[in-house]
């Protein structure tokens, strides 16, 4: 037999680097890009830094980072806005999570069924080209100015990334992946829970992250424009009090808010998606 | 060459197949009242130019197509949808990106229920014959290309198929690959005594692996052939018998001039 000494391991030996010098290799890829990754942000912080402490700025109005934190740090240990955290993390939460509840077993129904996907199209589309802030007075008048209407009109903004996500997610499941599953006798719940399902996991995140980052967005409006208690809230009221530092600080834990968020989806997302890759 | 006939199972009886496909309104017709018997255990090629249809007869027999006229019968049953006792390998490895090699292998077994022991077991078997032990546990992306194929292929023979349908499995790899993926196929399909239908454009391939070979024409009213392959196994390329077959099987396609007095058959 011409090729036996080529046999199937040394064909495989030759073709693949051992799993934990590519594991070894990423890190150190990782390690390298983090300097160049973050270098940015505290050039800017040291410059925002200098520039206040040294009077290149007012900094009545652009105070010096130590001064935020100070005021930050006495606003938190007075509970003064601790309340506030605890009010947004509820409404963004009570919103966002409606939002997955809703969004996602929605979406993976109209992706599969390809007329229902066809018919709700053009008023999904309707929907999320109209701005959530715009059609905020109409929830106010519905349900008034309590809770209610700023969790809805959240909630409203943050379906629409998920469900398009999802939907587009399911759509794109590669047929040829189905086909193969059908060949073994799979059913159709089988092909559902064992091939579209998974398969859409990764579009199903970026609709997370999308919609996650539309929360945040949403609940400082909403808080700005008809609330007395929340962060979004508080930078206003900050600034009417020409509380400037607390303003800052206000802005820094929102900042600090949608990271987390950001993150802690990110780590889902590694832990449900080893075997792609995730962009952050 | 093989073992008993009589108590194995695998037989294929097509009977008067007919399918079209409808192109720009015109029925297209793709087989014409094909008449074919693969014997249990039998290792059967078929080849063609692009368009007629040999891809069609395969995913008729996969299941995946239905016949518009004409019946498929299996160990003298009519066939019905797809069944445990085909498996297909495709051109393209098809597997699920975010299972392992293992899970990608057992995922026939899983789909039929198999408890998931047992089908991690005989996946772990089909892993080892394919060459790929030390794999196990890594992800498609990390595959090659002949690996990929690898994992479809023991997939398909974890379900310990009767009848084993390849769509031109190794029609992506490159040359060397492919020669290595050949060999493997056919010492596959002597431990499995699985009947094996095989669509492929290389006519090499066919000759170094089928019992028959099937030419499928593309033009109106010609007919389909069958050329026996009679060469000992393992076959080997260069031999001279060997080569005399390759040359008869081009001269089927106007390839080569034909080989005086060649036996083909119908």
């Amino acid at each position: 037999m011409t090729y036996q000494s080529f046999g199937p391991y040394t064909e495989a030996r030759r073709l693949e680097p051992a799993p934990s010098a590519a594991l070894l290799q990423r890190a150190a890829t990782i390690g390298g890009t983090a300097l160049s990754r973050y270098g940015v942000v505290l050039g800017f912080l040291i410059l925002w830094q200098v520039s206040a402490s040294l009077g290149w700025v007012n900094a009545a109005i652009f105070p010096a980072l130590d001064t935020i934190v100070v005021a930050l740090a006495k606003a938190l240990a007075s509970g003064q806005l601790v309340g506030d955290i605890a009010i947004s993390l509820q409404r963004a939460g009570i919103a966002f999570g409606a939002a997955v509840i809703v969004g996602i077993p929605l979406g993976l129904f109209m992706g599969q069924i390809r007329a229902v996907e066809r018919a709700l199209d053009p008023i999904l589309q309707l929907f999320r080209q109209t701005s959530a802030l715009a059609i905020y007075p109409i929830f106010i008048l519905f349900l008034g100015l309590g809770e209610t209407s700023k969790v809805a009109v959240i909630f409203w903004a943050t379906l629409f990334p998920l469900l398009l996500a999802t939907i587009g997610g399911v759509k794109e499941v590669d047929s040829k992946l189905i086909e193969m599953a059908r060949t073994f006798g799979a059913s159709q719940t089988t092909v559902f829970a064992r091939v579209v399902l998974p398969a859409s996991v990764p579009a199903i995140f970026v609709g997370l992250r999308l919609s996650a980052t539309t929360a945040l967005l949403l609940l400082i409006a909403a808080e700005m424009i008809g609330a007395n208690k929340g962060l979004g809230f508080q930078v206003m009221n900050a600034q009417y009090n020409f509380q400037i530092p607390l303003m800052f600080g206000a802005i820094f834990l929102l900042a600090a808010l949608g990271l987390t968020a950001n993150a802690a989806l990110v780590a889902l997302q590694h832990h449900l998606c080893r075997w792609s890759i995730v962009a952050r | 060459m093989h073992a008993d006939h009589t108590t194995r199972r695998g037989e294929v009886t097509i009977r008067d197949l007919s399918k079209s496909f409808a192109l720009n309104g015109q029925p297209l017709p793709v087989l014409r009242n094909l008449q074919l018997k693969i014997a249990s255990g039998e290792s059967l090629a078929i080849v063609g130019p692009s368009g007629c249809g040999k891809t069609t007869l395969l995913r008729i027999l996969a299941g995946l197509e239905q016949p518009d006229a004409g019946q498929v019968l299996i160990d003298c049953l009519p066939m019905r949808g797809m069944g445990a006792e085909r498996a297909i390998i495709f051109q393209e490895p098809r597997l699920l990106p975010w299972l392992t090699v293992l899970g990608n292998v057992a995922f026939g077994l899983d789909v039929q229920g198999t408890p998931p022991a047992e089908a991690k077991a005989r996946a772990r078997h089909y892993i080892r014959l394919v060459g790929l032990a030390d794999f196990e546990t890594a992800f498609p992306r990390q595959l090659s290309g002949g690996m990929a194929q690898r994992v479809g292929i023991a997939r398909a023979l974890t379900v310990q198929p009767e009848i084993l349908l390849l769509d031109e499995p190794l029609g992506a790899l490159d040359a060397m690959t492919k020669l290595i993926m050949q060999e493997e196929l056919s010492r596959i399909w002597r431990e499995e005594q699985v009947t094996m239908v095989l669509v492929t454009h290389d006519l090499e391939e066919a000759i170094y692996l089928a019992d028959r070979v099937l030419v499928l024409p593309k033009e109106k009213g010609a007919v389909a052939r069958l050329i026996e392959v009679n060469l000992p196994r393992p076959r080997e390329r260069s031999d001279n018998d060997f080569v005399a077959m390759r040359r008869r099987l081009m001269a089927e396609f106007g390839l080569s001039r034909p080989v005086m007095g060649s036996n083909v058959g119908l």
